[in-house]
């Protein structure tokens, strides 16, 4: 018997309809667990580097995480994995909600699909009968109207869809995959599924996930939940709000929104606004966003209440659902004062099924380049005179790709080049050709430089870790806080943690040494590589501060699920890294190299360049890859993937005279 | 002398649907704690409670496995609460043809919720213990009995498994299953 996972395989070829339910082998869980991980092998394995994201060569894998549908609170996530049109290189974006349980349920670790269907369709998984069905009288509908006509259709109201709007259908270089409360959004995934003309993925199981040793899995399931409700009464100090507790930020429960609204970036990642939160702001927002909210909501088995459905009053807008800081990324694109129209054109933007971060930064793009002229009336016939109404306009040219729309729909980076002009300096905040949220800070954080610079989920915000932000100022306050850290890795992050002023020795960017930033990184990196595979929420674990869930309990969590032998140094130095240097060397294959290793120009106002190729230097070495971060022959051999090192030598990408004394 | 009433102890699990977060926690800890061996599965298709959620209709209502039917009703009631439209089963607790909720899925043999019963007691049905957002919280109370009352429990147990050959005798008919049991008394 197998255990978490189900061990099967989905293999859906659109192009043939040849679906096929295929036994997984378990020595690929041993080495990579589940969810990301295997997700990579696949991708690695089965495309070839050279292949068009938006060919019917790429396949788009819907990966369960390896503990989902178990009993441990908040495993729920599914891991989508493809090559992305926009980076051009693997993209691995997740969601929550209740599709990778149901998944289980039905019998699959990963529903794998590949081709391109001749005819929009969407795919009926129900336990073991598989069909691919006509989809036409889906064509444009919203995500939320297609959820609800698919459960219509199918006449079951348990069924887990996901789905793409009109964006994915057009091939929006950032068209998300929409699921109930959540959405797999970033880096184009939804092109890809619409690329292969898949309109929807509806799923319903009724088949047990099994687990290895039931009685030591459940205690931890509850030392996690009685933790959770422990933390609820005993918020993080010394942090905004927004950060102290559990969960993803809890944006649709909290009105106080100073931290993001004062030291974000609004516009096109141009202008902070230091001054902008005061009374005034927050009793009007907290009444919009308390008569918008119906309801706080959660993911399968979480008693988090991340999201919410919101039930706007004043509009036609059908209900949807909504979580995080969406409520804010449109109303700051847009410069805009007003969180009503947050709530409008977020809810019209989810419905076509674009990223809700990308998107209003390609909006404020185009109005930056209109009021300097380098777009003018001919690009944006009737261009409305009011940012609100401007980012009304450009959501409908972009998502019909219409006009400029079909520009600005394959993102800031790609339609700078193409506008041109000198349109190319106003891309000014993405990494890797994806934009990132907008964010600008003055000193350079050496721990951010690295895991901004070099982190394969392209993400800034999912890079992030357990790790305050900023120093506390006072010694007391973090003396304190290391008190009850038993989250940390070891001591000498604690004593890093201690140490750590804002001003002074113990200041960034000199402090701490490249060894324990090397650290400090590597352990944001594990903890997100280990939820990656498990489908665990970040939320509760390696995106909050101090959460449940942490390096010292998930190895027995995962050996106690699955059966596995797993402690700490196996899941951290063999299984993470392992994961860490198969995602690098995928993106190795894919074209990238220590020039695309960097952060938006102006992330910092005060950078350090010399010192920056330092700690990159450290880092390469540090993981055990070369001077162009590539992962050396032997760091590859020496996790058990020699054969991959093979195939980058055999392709020269060794070759450039800096590689390789060890191979 | 007079004697003492009589008492017993009657379990009550209060649903505050406002505060329900859809998370299905309550069904996952079910599945897993009836499970032959000890939460040694998850399967909300086997889980004696279940939710009825339709979220852009603001319906989130857990529904706690009842009796066994073998028949549907003549006639449906449809309830409306605060504008929200319920179906005409929402609020049913049976284990009922007309549905799949509540059977075992490889069986179809009804599920029943026994409030967690267990040697020695929990604290709580599961359930409400999984659910932090106090959708379900537990109360217990004490109520007299009369004695004929008080051998209808003795009985409790013959009639559960009265319910399960009954079901069965209604899925596979009474002469298949007698001759199956027939069977196994010869073998004995």
């Amino acid at each position: 018997m197998r255990y978490a996972e189900t061990g099967y395989n989905l293999d859906i070829d659109l192009s043939s309809g040849n679906v096929e339910k295929v036994e997984t082998d378990p020595a690929l869980t041993e080495l990579h667990l589940g969810g990301l991980g295997t997700n990579a092998r696949l991708l690695w394995d089965r495309v070839p580097p050279e292949t068009d994201p938006l060919a019917p060569e790429n396949l788009l894998i819907f990966g369960a995480g390896l503990l989902a549908g178990t009993p441990a609170p908040g495993a729920n996530r599914t891991i989508v994995t493809t090559y992305s049109p926009q980076t051009l290189l693997m993209a691995y974006s997740m969601m929550g909600g209740f599709f990778a349980p149901e998944m289980k349920h039905a019998g699959f670790d990963k529903i794998i699909f590949s081709g391109r269907s001749p005819e929009l369709v969407y795919v009926w998984i129900n336990n073991d009968q598989v069909e691919i069905r006509d989809a036409s009288h889906l064509q444009g509908k919203g995500v939320v109207e297609t959820e609800e006509l698919l459960k219509q259709e199918l006449e079951d109201h348990d069924i887990q869809i996901a789905s793409i709007g009109l964006a994915g259908e057009n091939q929006v270089y950032y068209a998300s995959i929409e699921h109930a409360r959540s959405s797999a959004s970033r880096a184009g995934i939804g092109a890809v599924m619409g690329s292969k003309n898949l309109k929807a993925v509806a799923v319903r199981g009724s088949k047990d996930v099994n687990i290895a040793k039931p009685n030591q899995f459940i205690e931890l399931c509850n030392e996690a939940l009685d933790y959770i409700q422990w933390r609820a009464e005993n918020p993080v100090q010394h942090v905004p709000p927004i950060l102290a507790g559990l969960g993803s930020p809890q944006e649709m429960a909290i009105h106080d929104e100073a931290w993001h609204t004062t030291a974000f970036s609004w516009g096109n990642a141009r202008y902070r606004r230091k001054e902008f939160w005061s009374e005034e702001v927050e009793e009007e927002w907290s009444q919009v966003q308390d008569g918008a909210v119906q309801r706080l909501i959660s993911c399968y088995n979480c008693p988090m209440k991340c999201g919410a459905i919101i039930a706007y009053p004043t509009q036609e807008l059908s209900k949807y659902m909504m979580k995080c800081y969406s409520k804010l990324t449109y109303v700051m694109g847009a410069m805009v004062d007003n969180l009503e129209f947050g709530f409008r054109i977020a809810g019209l933007a989810q419905g076509y099924g674009v990223d809700s971060y990308t998107a209003p930064q390609v909006m404020a793009f185009a109005i930056e380049l209109y009021e300097d002229g380098i777009l003018t009336d001919e690009d944006l016939p009737d261009f409305p005179p009011d940012n609100e109404g401007r980012f009304f306009y450009l959501l409908e040219k972009i998502v019909h790709r219409e006009g400029i729309g079909d520009v600005l729909a394959n993102g800031v980076y790609w339609a700078a080049r193409q506008i041109g002009k000198g349109a190319e300096a106003y891309d000014s905040n993405t990494i890797k050709k994806h934009e990132q949220i907008p964010i600008k800070l003055g000193m350079l954080n050496p721990i951010f430089f690295l895991m901004h610079s070099t982190g394969e989920k392209i993400n800034i915000t999912q890079i992030e870790g357990q790790l305050p932000q900023a120093p506390f100022p006072n010694k007391e306050d973090r003396e304190e806080f290391v008190k009850d850290w038993f989250q940390a890795p070891s001591e000498n992050i604690k004593d890093f943690f201690v140490k750590w002023e804002p001003r002074g020795d113990y200041a960034f960017p000199y402090f701490p040494d490249f060894q324990t930033a090397c650290e400090l990184v590597e352990w944001q990196e594990t903890m997100h590589y280990i939820d990656d595979s498990t489908g665990i929420c970040a939320g509760l674990s390696s995106f909050p501060i101090k959460p449940p869930y942490h390096i010292h309990n998930l190895p027995t969590l995962i050996s106690a699920a699955t059966g596995l032998d797993v402690d700490k140094e196996r899941l951290w130095d063999k299984i993470t890294r392992r994961n860490r240097s198969l995602l690098r060397a995928i993106n190795s294959r894919r074209g990238l190299r220590r020039k695309d290793d960097k952060p938006p120009e102006d992330h910092w106002k005060k950078r350090f360049p010399e010192y920056e190729a330092q700690l990159l230097d450290e880092y390469y070495k540090f993981k055990g890859w070369n001077e162009d971060g590539v992962p050396t022959r032997e760091t590859l051999r020496s996790l058990d993937l020699d054969d991959i090192g093979e195939d980058l030598e055999k392709r020269g990408i060794y070759a450039n005279g800096q590689e390789d004394e060890n191979s | 002398m007079p004697m003492a009433k009589k008492t017993k102890t009657v379990k009550v699990i209060n649903i505050d649907l406002e505060k329900c977060n859809g998370c299905r926690a309550c069904e996952v800890i079910c599945s897993a704690f009836h499970a032959s061996e000890r939460y040694s599965l998850n399967n909300p298709a086997r889980s004696r409670i279940r939710m009825i959620r339709k979220p852009l209709e603001d319906i989130y209502l857990p529904v706690y496995a009842g009796e066994y039917t073998a028949a549907e009703c003549m006639g449906r009631d449809k309830y409306i609460i605060d504008g929200r439209e319920y179906d005409e089963c929402d609020f049913c607790r049976a284990s009922c043809p007309s549905r799949d909720a509540f059977k075992e899925p490889d069986s179809g043999l009804p599920l029943k919720c026994d409030m967690c019963e267990d040697d020695p007691p929990q604290e709580e049905p599961l359930c409400v213990k999984w659910c932090l957002s106090d959708a379900l919280t537990y109360e217990e109370r004490e109520e007299e009995v009369d004695d004929e009352e008080e051998e209808q429990e003795q009985d409790l147990e013959q009639e559960e498994m009265e319910r399960g050959l009954k079901a069965l005798a209604d899925q596979y008919g009474l002469d298949n299953v007698a001759g199956i049991m027939a069977r196994m008394l010869k073998k004995e």
